[in-house]
């Protein structure tokens, strides 16, 4: 019998990516029937990881082995051949084709060298039916909703005799109802004895299908647990690289002075919501004010930034600036408005390597510095000089080309090019990731200032210290709902995790209270 | 609560579907109607339009570009192009014209075999060194066509005189049709029944065969058809391989017709074909169309070529510039379509 030997074993993965290791010794273990989360936050390696799995990549050392047997897949379909698939997050189907095309493309049953139509509608209709899903094989992949066609996927990935199917994010998408039925599919997988793989950020979907659970982090393996019994906090702990007796120590003294509350707030922002990525999230921002704002990968953070600046089409809510109702439907209505929003994604959607830091910084600006097209050279030179100043932003010159820049550096003059635009509410995601220690004290100190004098600003922040350090009020994000509003003395990484985790901060005011009394 | 949930999400889409269902349905069958309303124009406007010889005329004239634009629909359905049509043909074209004294057989098998290497060779550069098509069929185009000059010397190459049977593919015909009740005769040209099997061909490869599938799953997701573990460069070496073949068998058939291997033939060949693929409904992004909508997008073009002439009065210049605008409306017509769905 095999029945010991894991249906899958990797061992010591690792991944290069030109002199970066994105795994470095991985390891994981799927049983037969078991439903096994794998969890970590941004660059823990959680992608490559799967893509090895499944012959996406490569991989540069460990082993691997299936039944026992040691495999090496070369490509997808290699996987795919030996039972091993992946349905990836964004649904990679063709939208033109058929159901039943989408299910076996590449593998369509054929009679005398043509697709045989009739018997490829049949079994797509069978599998289907073995989900439990009742979907037209005969219908445009297109005309179905999201669901049915995350569905679909995963009926191609069973079709291949699948005894691993890895689902990443499955449910990122998916209304409840819609995740119910991929529950009842996958709870059917597992009945069937087949290994699945389940990336997911929700907490409660994890503790819903999952038996265990592996963490990652910054490409490393971190533990395997069994969820039943592993408290929430610890596994945050696990994925966010801290541990619970250090937490309590480490409360940091309660040197923020709380806004005033009778002022009107600067910004409002009521009952934000989006599918399932927000729920009813309100939140607000005084004058002067950092507004810190913690949650895990997928919690909402970014989402909540984006509906306040008119980047993604929201269903219900609305945005006040100073009492004023705006009406956001392009990011261009919100600058117009006075936010401002340094995305956290600084390559793809900021800088723009080859021009100069003067022509990155006044970008933005460009349209108030010109007359009739013509740019006025001496006010952009004016301009820049003034924040290249103020911000110490460290360049050879103004002509520099901005790719050559440090990434704080590269940050800072973001940051000039929304503050050029005198704006009254700054956003700002991940403001100090990828940057070194100097520059992210230097970037830390320089949002203070603003605050000082007067900008409002919403700080979204992986990192607790910058958080803790940095805030004067904290907002906690967890599947999409706004589950915590710590203040004051309650701002503690304890707290912030403990909110991030169960969704509350009661407990974390309890260690507050305690840590609290042992210093007084 | 969920199920309110789904009803009323169902409601709600069922308008839009109806509407989307229009769009596509104008999308696939626009051009058919397109070129029944341009049929029943032409003939009542112009007596000479329905009658045998002109109809014929215009099937025998478009079946040389109707087999290059079967050829382009393969590669254009996989989000692809090929500029190199035009030069593949007179390559072709001028070989089997040198070859001719060989014999029908050997003049065939080289002027296509030819033309078949060079659409592999395109291929093999796209799909290997991942090379956008445009610029690879477009260097294709040059050098292909700098090559039958250089080898011709500038020159038309005559078809031997003995050749008879090379003769017969482009001019011969297998008999003549006659309908009785309208009196009309219609010779059964071997050009355009060569055609009509390419297309019968065609559609089954397209529609019933594992390549003709992969093809279309190429041009709707290239990465996800990737990632479904599709041999995406098999599939990409076979439609321009294809299309060289294709080519290749219109500049012989032309070749043929004409008596003269020219190397200055199907100069411009690649811009009729791409319009009578994009008239006929499929999209220039790939993923959607077909082999049937080709062919009605060449009979459309060759319908209204055959207005022009009829008309008479038009310059051809002026003929030219019609076709960029009508060529131009389609495809907006068409882009708007799509975005609706």
């Amino acid at each position: 019998m095999m029945t010991n030997v894991p249906l899958l074993r990797m061992e010591g993965i690792t991944k290069i990516f030109g002199g970066y290791k994105a795994l470095d010794g991985v390891a994981l273990t799927l049983e037969r029937g078991e439903v096994h989360a794998l969890v970590g936050e941004n660059g823990a390696g959680k992608s490559t990881l799967i893509k090895i799995m499944t012959g996406a990549y490569g991989r540069d050392g460990g082993q691997m082995w299936l039944d026992g047997q040691s495999v090496n897949f070369r490509t997808p379909e290699d996987a795919q051949g030996a039972g091993v698939v992946a349905v990836y997050q964004e649904v990679n189907l063709l939208a033109y084709r058929t159901v039943a095309e989408n299910i076996y493309l590449g593998r369509e049953p054929r009679r005398f060298g043509f697709v045989n139509w009739k018997k490829m509608n049949a079994d797509a209709r069978e599998i289907l039916e073995r989900l439990g899903l009742n979907i037209d094989p005969r219908a445009t992949l297109g005309s179905l909703n999201i669901a049915l066609r995350q569905m679909v996927a995963i009926a191609r990935g069973v079709s291949f005799n699948a005894k691993v199917v890895v689902l990443d994010e499955p449910t990122s998408s998916l209304t409840e109802h819609e995740v119910s039925i991929l529950y009842d599919v996958v709870r059917r997988l597992k009945a069937e004895g087949v290994g699945v793989v389940y990336i997911s950020h929700r907490f409660d979907e994890l503790y819903t299908v999952c038996d265990r659970v592996t963490v990652l982090r910054d490409g490393r393996f971190v533990a395997t647990r069994s969820l039943a019994g592993l408290e929430k906090i610890d596994l945050v702990c696990m994925m966010l690289g801290k541990r619970r007796e250090e937490l309590r120590q480490g409360t940091t003294a309660f040197r923020h002075i709380e806004r005033r509350g009778d002022e009107a707030p600067l910004l409002r922002a009521e009952n934000l919501t989006r599918g399932r990525k927000l729920n009813d999230v309100t939140i607000e921002a005084a004058r002067g004010e950092i507004v810190g704002m913690a949650g895990l990968l997928g919690s909402g953070r970014t989402e909540t930034a984006r509906a306040i600046f008119g980047a993604d089409r929201i269903e219900r809510g609305e945005v006040y600036l100073e009492g004023k109702r705006l009406n956001l439907r392009t990011p261009g209505d919100a600058i117009d408005a006075g936010l401002a929003f340094l995305s956290e994604d600084r390559k793809a959607e900021g800088i723009i390597p080859e021009l100069s830091v003067r022509e990155n910084l006044t970008l933005a600006a460009l349209p108030a510095l010109s007359k009739m097209g013509i740019v006025n050279n001496a006010r952009q030179r004016e301009i820049v000089e003034k924040f290249m100043k103020r911000l110490g932003i460290k360049a050879t010159s103004a002509d520099q080309k901005i790719r050559e820049l440090s990434g704080g550096n590269q940050q800072k003059v973001l940051l000039a090019r929304w503050l050029c635009k005198n704006p009254k509410f700054l956003i700002l995601d991940e403001p100090t990731r990828g940057i070194d220690i100097g520059a992210k004290g230097e970037i830390q100190a320089l949002v203070g200032e603003l605050a000082e004098a007067g900008l409002g600003v919403l700080m979204i922040s992986s990192e607790l210290e910058e958080l803790v350090e940095g805030s004067s009020r904290v907002l906690v994000m967890r599947d999409g709902e706004c589950v915590a509003e710590l203040r004051g003395n309650q701002i503690s990484q304890d707290s912030i995790i403990h909110a991030m985790a169960e969704g509350s901060a009661v407990q974390a005011d309890q260690h507050v209270a305690d840590d609290v009394s042992k210093q007084f | 609560m969920s199920q309110v949930g789904t009803t009323i999400e169902h409601g709600s889409t069922r308008g839009t579907v109806a509407r989307a269902k229009f769009a596509s349905f104008i999308q696939r069958q626009g051009a058919l109607i397109a070129l029944l309303l341009v049929c029943v124009v032409a003939a009542l406007r112009y007596e000479r339009f329905l009658t045998d010889a002109n109809l014929t005329n215009i099937l025998r004239q478009n079946s040389w570009p109707g087999l290059v634009a079967l050829g382009m629909t393969f590669v254009i359905l996989t989000g692809g192009i090929d500029l190199s049509v035009g030069s593949l043909l007179a390559v072709a074209g001028v070989v089997a014209a040198y070859l001719s004294g060989q014999g029908l057989i050997v003049a065939l098998l080289a002027g296509v075999g030819v033309a078949t290497v060079l659409g592999l060779i395109n291929g093999v550069v796209i799909a290997k060194a991942r090379i956008q098509p445009f610029i690879v069929t477009l260097a294709m185009m040059i050098a292909a066509r700098g090559l039958a000059l250089v080898v011709t010397s500038e020159d038309s190459v005559p078809v031997s005189r003995q050749a008879t049977d090379f003769a017969w593919l482009g001019q011969g015909s297998l008999a003549t049709l006659y309908i009785p009740g309208i009196n009309f005769d219609f010779p059964l040209y071997i050009p355009v029944l060569i055609l009509i099997a390419a297309f019968v061909v065609g559609w089954v490869g397209l529609n019933h065969t594992r390549f003709g599938r992969h093809v279309f799953a190429l041009g709707d997701n290239e990465e996800a058809a990737r990632l479904m573990g599709l041999n995406v460069n098999r599939t990409t070496i076979g439609v321009y391989t294809l299309s060289g073949a294709m080519a290749g068998l219109a500049g012989v058939i032309l070749a043929s017709r004409q008596g003269t291997g020219q190397p200055t033939a199907g100069v411009g060949a690649e811009l009729d074909a791409i319009a009578a693929v994009v008239v006929g409904g499929t999209l220039l992004t790939g993923g959607q169309g077909g082999v049937g909508s080709t062919l009605v997008g060449v009979l459309l073009l060759g319908v209204i070529y055959n207005l022009f002439n009829l008309e008479g009065t038009i310059s051809s210049w002026w003929q030219w510039v019609l076709r960029g605008v009508f060529l131009l409306a389609v495809v907006i017509v068409q882009n708007r379509l799509s975005a609706r769905k």
